[in-house]
């Protein structure tokens, strides 16, 4: 299983020997700690379920306390709890630690993250709507227009592009380019920017599309 | 975790480069890569501005070359940068030396800091 939580700390940009600039984020990803296995013959699928980040052991149910028992984990539970999915042979010993280091630099990652929340907001900035003209007897000026036809078929199309709520959805970016790994900090540098503001929880995955440059 | 971008940063940024100001002029040369040679290219002018923090840092060089005024800009940390020298600390009163661009002669330069 390849696979990290990591959390988006923030973005900067990488020289090269040639002075060549690289925009990076960095991603505090890792350690993460099995807590739980999924298999084919129990559960229908084969996953494991992997915790990143601590939270005081006051601070968490006892229903999650006895989940991470048998991972050694009930002391200092994680903060966050996620699932990937394994390949069905595969077998993960409980509270096996995976650190960045299953990443190599140049590889393509995956990543999946919340995006920023933008509230309410009116078609123009949604969905890229023209809007009307400012000048020239305006009068119309970043409306929505009209939202269908007549007397037939007397309804709104289904997902009919209206104002509404934007952002805060979860969205994956494919095809990053790692271009650095420290250990010492569980960092990873990936080559452009990820969804969600700094801080964010982001899941890390191997590219499904492209494995090599 | 809000000390690490800045390790991150601090880690990149160059150390050997002299510190100037705005208003010196200074001579930079930087590394010019031709297929497979390399060699240095010189450029002196006068610091109009400087901007950014930590590895996003920049200055601005401006001179009056062949009668035109040229000014090229240049990242702070960035590998092609070999070499700074200092030619001449200038005396100015604010950050950013715009004003040059609209003068000539000797109107146009920069009064020299003394020692």
């Amino acid at each position: 299983m390849k696979g990290l939580i990591g959390k988006k700390v923030g973005m900067t940009q990488l020289y090269d020997e040639t002075g060549k600039v690289t925009p990076v984020t960095v991603i505090q990803a890792g350690p993460c700690t099995v807590i739980d296995t999924m298999t084919d013959e129990g559960n229908g699928y084969s996953a494991v379920q992997v915790g990143y980040g601590e939270k005081k052991a006051k601070n968490v149910s006892k229903a999650l306390k006895g989940h991470c028992k048998k991972a050694g984990k009930d002391s200092n539970p994680p903060e966050i709890i996620k699932e990937f999915r394994t390949e069905k042979d595969e077998k993960l010993e409980l509270g096996t630690v995976l650190t960045v280091d299953q990443f190599k630099a140049n590889e393509f990652v995956d990543i999946s993250g919340v995006t920023k929340g933008k509230g309410f907001q009116g078609v123009v900035r949604r969905y890229k709507f023209a809007g009307g003209r400012a000048s020239h007897g305006g009068g119309w000026v970043r409306r929505p227009g009209s939202s269908g036809n007549r007397t037939w078929p007397a309804k709104v199309d289904r997902n009919k592009r209206r104002p509404g709520h934007m952002g805060s959805d979860s969205r994956t970016v494919q095809n990053l380019q790692v271009m650095r790994i420290d250990k010492e900090d569980n960092l990873l540098f990936v080559k452009g920017a990820v969804p969600g503001g700094n801080g964010g929880v982001l899941l890390v995955r191997p590219a499904k599309k492209k494995t090599s440059a | 975790m809000s000390g690490i971008m800045e390790k991150v940063n601090k880690a990149q940024c160059r150390t050997d480069l002299p510190a100037f100001n705005v208003g010196d002029t200074l001579k930079v040369y930087s590394k010019i890569i031709e297929g497979k040679t390399e060699r240095l290219q010189a450029f002196t002018g006068t610091v109009i501005s400087k901007g950014g923090v930590g590895i996003n840092e920049s200055f601005t060089l401006r001179r009056i070359a062949f009668g035109t005024g040229i000014e090229r800009v240049y990242p702070m940390h960035s590998p092609r940068i070999a070499k700074i020298e200092i030619q001449k600390k200038g005396d100015v009163r604010r950050a950013k030396l715009y004003y040059l661009r609209d003068r000539v002669g000797k109107a146009a330069r920069v009064k020299d800091k003394g020692n």
